[in-house]
């Protein structure tokens, strides 16, 4: 099974690596974006037995920096 | 005196800041290796050195601050003993929890590799006795993520009690409030980002690192 975690900045917290992407996508002459937050895309294999609590630990000890970060987790099954 | 300095892999202030806690306070100091659970007994100083833990993988610090060895430094910390965490070292110490806040991305991206000015902002703790709070001193950084945040009511929580030790004197990262480094609320855990450990001598283009590691000498004789 596998079970993908996405992890993004909070709302108001600043991304200068966003940023710089959205001026480079300018700077290739992509219009009509307004903004660009970017993020982490983590892949799980996992046996099936793992819990939704199980990831959420997973995220919380681990995968995201909760001063700074949220979590998606999104099974794929 | 006894310290100890942890190494990681990818860990590369490590043998300086041995250097430095040697040479400015004499004390018999002891490299320790990530794998360990456990530290040497009666350490009166524990150095969480600069360098690229684990590559920086997940975040800078991250991981880190997971390892066998971080268990140990928190439950030490804990128990008091002094912690003094440098660049990639302040970053392991927010991580583990043992700081408030996180240190992100530089706001201009580019990674960081100068000497900057300082203000110190509390000569009351035991890491900076030997400054005068407002006086003005030279430290060079070099990190790509030294962007300090906190949410405001950490921030103001604090500026409040005292707990920012240094301040940027110049635009450095985009750090909130120009935070260069931050004391826990006990007082015994100093974390920061620039290097005091690489200005000890006039040799090395200043020495307004040294009084840090003599501060600390002094105020835990």
């Amino acid at each position: 099974m596998k079970t993908r975690v996405f992890v993004t900045l909070k709302n108001g917290v600043l991304d200068p690596q966003g940023k710089a992407i959205h001026h480079a996508l300018e700077g290739l002459g992509f219009e009509g974006v307004n903004d660009v937050r970017a993020g982490r895309l983590i892949e799980i294999d996992h046996e099936p037995g793992v819990s939704q609590d199980q990831f959420e630990e997973m995220c919380r000890k681990l995968l995201a920096n909760m001063v700074i970060e949220n979590f998606e987790i999104e099974q794929k099954g | 005196m006894r310290a100890a300095v942890i190494q990681f892999p990818g860990s590369n202030c490590d043998r300086d800041m041995a250097v430095a806690i040697r040479e400015v306070t004499g004390a018999e100091t002891a490299l320790v290796w990530h794998r360990e659970s456990e530290l040497p007994a009666n350490l009166d100083l524990i150095a969480v050195p600069g360098g690229f833990s684990y590559g920086d993988y997940l975040r800078s610090g991250a991981m880190a601050a997971r390892s066998p060895v971080m268990q140990a430094v928190i439950a030490a910390a804990g128990r008091g003993v002094p912690v003094l965490g440098v660049c990639n070292g302040f970053q392991i110490l927010t991580e583990a929890g043992l700081l408030p806040g996180a240190l992100m991305r530089n706001a201009g991206i580019r990674f960081v590799c100068r000497e900057v000015k300082l203000t110190v902002e509390n000569s009351q703790s035991i890491f900076t006795s030997r400054y005068q709070a407002g006086e003005e001193i030279v430290i060079p950084v070099a990190h790509h993520d030294g962007n300090y945040f906190a949410d405001e009511a950490t921030l103001d929580r604090l500026e409040g009690e005292g707990r920012v030790a240094f301040r940027y004197a110049e635009e450095v990262n985009g750090s909130a409030r120009n935070i260069a480094g931050i004391l826990n609320d006990a007082g015994n855990v100093l974390g920061m980002m620039p290097h005091p450990e690489r200005m000890i001598e006039a040799v090395q283009g200043g020495s307004d690192g040294r009084r840090l590691f003599e501060g600390f000498i002094r105020e835990i004789a």
